[in-house]
């Protein structure tokens, strides 16, 4: 992924209270946000964030009620003001625009999905979807033409003259991304967007989100309180605790090296073999071989104690080989120059890097060998063994007890 | 010591000094201003003159068909309507028609007056807390200030006869409209005003598309309450000269004639249940959207 930053948010503040910019020097000085409620009656909302979200990336703020998650995503199309802080978003300088500016940024860079979906309820479902386009002026047929592009794309294909109130939540909240789509814009900002739907119809729509990601390539901004979904959608995570920023980082960085206590405690809870992939627990294979006949195969073998390797060639991966037969052969036959034909290579099972561990998890048992981890290209990108796996799934039982 | 007996009040001479002094300069006032702000409500009198000679010189069947067909269109139920025009056929043969007839083009002036300057003060009232502030008490005067009270100085001014007449039913029904216009834009959902502006509305956007749709049930409730007021105002009206069905009225509790009374009464009623129905069922109709799922 490239690493082009797209949104930038430097030491941003945001007091609540008649006057939080007498407040703000009290908490620069570090006092806690107790201290600060009990001495001047301001709440403290955003405690110095600092941020970078790439291009491309689905960017999860999680934190628990009243962290400031939601505080935190209206700051960037300032729909709340910071008391002090700087947002960037690309090379403009969000806090330097004017109101009109502000207008025209909110309606060509970001679009915005809420918890409760803020559906227009006098509006069509079409005409909710092309609101965002009625907004910046687009004609009308124009706009209806491409919201009911985006109303197809989200399945709500016939949907379009019913009212919000006649839809399911779901439906609902379809329409709500269908109308950040349609406006073509680069970031999505996603306030709790699932939260309010059924476990059912929640995953189904991260299942969508994901999707509709891998076609799009927008800058999502999602906000959660369930680390189930943060972990699942996201690239990288950042957990919001009263206010202040943890952990940035990686869902495997946050599972495996929590920041502190409070990450811990989070992520104690979570089912492990159904957040981490494949590849972040996969090993770099150990005896990769690249041979066209028997004998070279068992040459190159010989360099390590290993049993069996695995086998590449110029088209990639393609099977492991056991010493044990490959010496058999040469043993029976005498015909060290034999091609490795598909009778001596073994291409039973793979997995892919981005197979959850649940999903692998009858394969390892169900192999002597570590099994080979292969991307949608053919090419061996680590070995996945019982070991490696029990070790990243025993940690959690072990904090569980 | 005589204040802890006697409540230490202005004496009598200072008192009508007051008296005089604003009564005179009131005078002087309308004497030296009353012909220009005559002028300037003289558009407005031309046109409830004509509109209360249209309604009177139309064929009495016509405008019973017009108002049925308002009614059809805005409640489609054929007992209504049947209703509306078996009452008004009544009135009719009462020999109410013409009196009902003034009444009906005041009544529609004032509602509209009312709408058109109500609105804007309630969305005025709605965007800023110190216009609330302000408004809010003096509403609170116009709606408990004995009506008879502002005829007096609006009399002096203006004289007797129409405009006055429709200031003091405005004055009197403006309130409601003005504080649920406002109440309606408050009440508005938090998350879908945050999901406009998200989407970079413009403030013009937002009270259009958004706002005074979203606050429809109020303000036509409003309409409804200012309607209903403008008819209970009528007989007072008419003590300035405002023709209608005020007028018999007020000659039959000056004379006793109860029955005379009774039917005026009855014709104005009628009326009100007319506008009543007619309006809520328009509201109703224009909000289908919100009672998707249970219909």
């Amino acid at each position: 992924m490239n690493k082009q930053v797209q949104i930038r948010i430097e030491k941003l503040f945001k007091i609540f209270g008649p006057t939080p910019a007498k407040v703000l020097p009290q908490v620069h000085e570090g006092k806690s946000k107790d201290q600060v409620l009990a001495d001047t009656g301001h709440t403290v909302g955003l405690k110095d964030i600092n941020l970078e979200i790439h291009r491309g990336e689905i960017f999860v703020i999680m934190g628990l009620s009243g962290s400031g998650k939601s505080t935190l995503i209206r700051h960037f199309n300032r729909i709340i003001d910071p008391t002090a802080g700087q947002i960037f978003c690309e090379d403009i300088d969000v806090m330097q625009l004017n109101t009109k500016q502000l207008r025209e940024f909110r309606r060509q860079k970001m679009a915005m999905v809420f918890q409760h979906f803020g559906l227009l309820p006098h509006y069509t479902v079409i005409d909710n979807v092309a609101f965002g386009l009625k907004t910046q002026g687009v004609d009308k047929k124009t706009r209806l033409a491409k919201a009911r592009q985006w109303l197809a794309d989200v399945g709500l294909n016939g949907y379009e003259e019913q009212y919000p109130s006649q839809l399911s939540g779901g439906q609902q909240q379809r329409v709500g991304l269908a109308r950040a789509l349609c406006t073509d814009a680069e970031i999505l900002l996603m306030d709790e967007a699932f939260s309010a739907l059924d476990p059912l119809i929640r995953s189904e729509m991260q299942d969508q989100l994901i999707q509709l990601q891998e076609k799009l390539h927008k800058t999502i901004v999602f906000i959660t309180h369930d680390l189930d979904e943060a972990l699942r959608l996201g690239d990288r995570i950042a957990i919001l605790r009263d206010g202040e920023l943890i952990q940035v980082g990686a869902p495997k960085d946050i599972l495996l090296n929590p920041a502190d206590d409070y990450v811990e405690a989070f992520v104690r809870d979570v089912n492990r073999a159904r957040a981490l992939t494949v590849e972040n627990v996969m090993k770099s294979p150990s005896n990769r071989i690249t041979a066209n006949t028997i004998g070279e195969a068992l040459q190159q073998m010989k360099a390590t104690p290993a049993v069996f390797a695995y086998l590449e060639n110029a088209d990639g991966y393609q099977g492991a080989v056991l010493k044990n037969t490959l010496e058999k052969i040469v043993r029976e036959t005498d015909d060290a120059d034999a091609p490795l034909c598909e009778k001596v290579i073994e291409d039973t099972v793979r997995v892919s890097p981005d197979a959850l561990l649940e999903e692998v998890i009858p394969d390892t048992l169900d192999q002597d060998y570590p099994l080979p981890v292969v991307d949608e290209e053919g090419n061996l990108k680590g070995e996945l063994s019982r070991s490696s796996l029990a070790q990243v799934l025993g940690t959690t039982t072990a904090n569980e007890t | 010591m005589s204040w802890l007996t006697d409540f230490p009040q202005l004496s009598r001479e200072t008192l009508v000094a007051i008296r005089q002094s604003l009564d005179s300069a009131y005078r002087d006032f309308s004497r030296e201003y009353g012909e220009v702000i005559e002028g300037f409500f003289d558009p407005l009198l031309a046109f409830l003159i004509w509109f209360e000679k249209l309604l009177i010189a139309a064929p009495w069947w016509l405008v019973i068909a017009i108002i049925v067909a308002i009614t059809q269109i805005a409640t489609r139920s054929w007992r209504l309507s049947a209703g509306v025009a078996v009452s008004l056929f009544l009135i009719g043969l009462f020999g109410m028609w013409e009196d009902t007839m003034s009444t009906l083009s005041i009544i529609t002036v004032c509602t509209l007056l009312s709408i058109v300057l109500g609105v804007p003060i309630g969305i005025l009232m709605a965007r800023s807390d110190r216009a609330q502030a302000i408004i809010t008490p003096i509403l609170d005067v116009m709606q408990t200030m004995p009506a008879f009270v502002y005829l007096i100085p609006v009399v002096m001014l203006l004289g007797i006869g129409k405009i006055p007449g429709v200031i003091a039913v405005v004055v009197y029904a403006i309130p409601p409209v003005i504080r649920l216009t406002n109440l309606g834009i408050r009440l508005v959902d938090r998350e879908v005003l945050e999901a406009a502006t998200s989407y970079g509305v413009s403030p013009w956007q937002k009270l259009i598309n958004v706002q005074l749709p979203l606050a429809m049930p109020n303000i036509m409730a409003g309409v409804n309450q200012t309607i209903m007021m403008a008819l209970a105002m009528v007989v007072i009206a008419s003590m300035i000269g405002v023709a209608g069905l005020g007028q018999p009225v007020l000659r039959s509790i000056t004379n006793q004639y109860f029955t005379l009374g009774l039917f005026n009464g009855l014709a104005i009623v009628a009326l009100a249940i007319i506008f009543d129905r007619v309006s809520q069922a328009y509201a109703k109709r224009s909000q289908r959207y919100m009672g998707g799922r249970s219909e």
